[in-house]
């Protein structure tokens, strides 16, 4: 297998005559954690929806481990072992933490189209599950339903639900967004936690969440590549610096 | 995942705990009870054919609300399925001289196959889309059975013979066909249950819940909504049918628009996503109808306050409140 895990090749999206994404070519180390991050606009949440295959590029092509997935359905690329997290708490609200789980194990089992069959087979996974569960902390939690769970332990479920799938790359969408300083750091340690064997692609505003874990960052603006490197070095790149410093001014100003 | 943080506090004092889930059971048990010491007694205290409509309803409205209640999909064309099934089942029975289940089972073998076809269009759009598509195709059927020539058009299909179940008991014995219904609704609510308490049932929940994260998750939304679709179709269909032998007539009113209203009428006043509500709104709507039978075309008035009331006062419906009031999480 070669050290690339995911690349774009020249990936292009455009939303009638607005171009989102322009040409954009991206190499993911495998084993790495690379954030993308970016000015607000700068076409990450369409990059993200682009390699999760939530939205088709206009042009270009996605390869993973070589193989072209260009063309592929979301949950195509689940099979794989590709799956995203949602920049929005993606839990299922009205489940027990402990079925949230589940349902990520329950398709290795084969029997979720056996609608004659009771659920109670299912207990079969829950120490699997439980398993999950105790590796990011929510083991006392396992009887609550998911919409009981303060914000930044249901982005704890969601990142067991997904280790569940057992994926090779990660997606995370914004994972510490919303979230308290506390919560951030407990986000930003559950990750470093979990991240072994696997690649972890994120899209993140939190500079100092990319510093702490990101290997590789890539910086988008304008739809384009404007940087890519290590935080040492794409922190001190002129570039760089302007169009944060730019349009977080602009911000600002509207903010007020 | 609309409107979770309205939710989280309304629904901070229910939780998931073991002595609380124990509740559950208990009451759930009550209500099974409960349920087939009526099916049971029933004839003895109430005009069987009403009871026998009652349960007709109840079916239609459980099969109505694994859709709406338990996938999230609402479907406004369930009166086809109903109505549809009734026709044909009707007509086997009739025309082609079949035994009163090998009838039944061709309405539902038909309602199945008239699901897959609508539900395959209509699971490619979402939410009032979703609707829109399922009204549509209705109608198309409403019309197909008001011009059809084996349907009787204005008339409807009548003179449906019960004939002989098995071969030797006498569905014209009240008595007889009353249990034969009782035993097909309870059939067919157990089918439903089973279907909400199994691994399919489990992601069903998880698409009503967070349709794209079920997609992450990586399973094939759209082949769990159809099959979905035509489960619920099929058990409709089954109680449109199970109708045509006890009434022994098919009519245009089954196939007609008004009764996708009814019957989501019913499942929202009983409570949606509830295991019994569906059987409580229509044993409400159907009670209803009768008594106020009287008052000529109010009747729709009566129901549309109740409706206005349910929505406004009392949104989980009676079973969702009820469950509420006892602290417990599915009824």
């Amino acid at each position: 297998m070669s050290d690339i895990i995911l690349e774009a090749r020249n990936l292009t999206k455009s939303f009638g005559g607005f171009v989102a994404v322009n040409g954009v070519d991206l190499r993911i180390q495998r084993g790495s954690i690379h954030a993308i991050i970016g000015p607000n606009g700068a076409g990450k949440t369409t990059m993200f929806n682009l390699l999760t295959k939530f939205i088709t590029p206009t042009s270009g092509k996605i390869l993973f481990n070589d193989t072209d997935i260009t063309n592929k359905k979301p949950a195509e690329i689940a099979n794989m072992g590709v799956v995203r997290s949602f920049q929005i708490s993606a839990v299922f609200p009205h489940l027990t933490v402990l079925e949230n789980v589940r349902l990520a194990l329950q398709r290795g089992l084969g029997v979720s189209y056996h609608f004659w069959r009771s659920k109670a087979l299912l207990h079969d996974l829950d120490a699997q599950a439980m398993a999950r569960l105790e590796q990011v902390g929510l083991a006392d939690y396992a009887t609550l339903r998911a919409v009981e769970l303060p914000y930044g332990r249901k982005r704890a479920l969601e990142i067991a639900t997904t280790l569940g799938l057992e994926p090779e790359l990660m997606l995370l969408d914004e994972p510490t967004q919303g979230m308290g300083t506390e919560d951030v750091g407990a986000v930003t340690e559950l990750i470093g936690r979990v991240r072994d064997g696997r690649t972890i692609v994120m899209v993140e505003h939190n500079l100092g969440v990319v510093a702490e874990l990101a290997d590789t960052i890539t910086v988008l603006a304008r739809g384009e590549v404007l940087a890519e490197g290590p935080y040492s070095e794409v922190s001190k790149n002129p570039n760089v610096m302007e169009a944060y410093m730019g349009v977080s001014a602009d911000e600002q100003e509207e903010a007020v | 995942m609309s409107d979770t943080t309205t939710e989280i506090g309304e629904f901070e004092e229910n939780t998931g705990e073991p002595e609380h889930r124990t509740r559950s059971r208990i009451w759930q048990g009550v209500f099974w009870v409960a349920l087939i010491g009526f099916l049971l007694i029933a004839p003895t205290l109430f005009y069987p054919v009403f009871v026998m409509q009652l349960l007709c309803f109840a079916l239609f409205a459980a099969a109505f609300n694994l859709l709406i209640g338990f996938t999230g999909l609402l479907s406004f064309g369930h009166a086809a399925f109903f109505g549809g099934a009734a026709y044909i089942a009707g007509h086997a029975l009739k025309v082609w001289g079949f035994p009163p289940l090998l009838g039944i089972a061709a309405g539902t073998l038909f309602a199945a196959a008239l699901g897959w076809a609508v539900g395959s269009l209509a699971i490619r759009r979402q939410g009032i889309y979703f609707a829109m598509i399922t009204l549509a195709l209705a109608q198309i059927v409403y019309f197909f059975v008001l011009q059809m020539p084996f349907t009787g058009g204005e008339d409807g299909l009548q003179g449906i013979p019960r004939g002989h179940l098995l071969g030797f008991i006498d569905l014209n014995q009240p008595l007889a066909m009353y249990y034969t219904v009782a035993a097909i609704f309870l059939v067919g609510f157990l089918v439903i249950y089973r279907i909400i308490h199994s691994p399919f049932g489990q992601v069903l929940q998880a698409i009503r819940e967070n349709e794209p994260r079920a997609l992450s998750l990586g399973y094939n939304v759209d082949r769990f909504k159809l099959l979905a679709f035509v489960l619920s179709a099929a058990l409709a269909g089954l109680a449109g049918s199970t109708k045509a032998l006890v009434f022994q007539f098919a009519s245009l009113t089954d196939a007609h628009w008004q009764m996708s209203g009814e019957v989501i009428l019913m499942t929202l006043l009983g409570g949606m996503g509830t295991i019994f509500g569906p059987v409580v709104g229509a044993f409400v709507v159907v009670t209803l109808q009768h008594v106020l039978s009287g008052i000529g075309s109010w009747v729709q008035v009566v129901i549309g306050g109740t409706f206005i009331a349910c929505v406004l006062l009392f949104r989980r419906g009676i079973v969702g409140e009820l469950a509420r009031l006892l602290k417990i999480n599915s009824l």
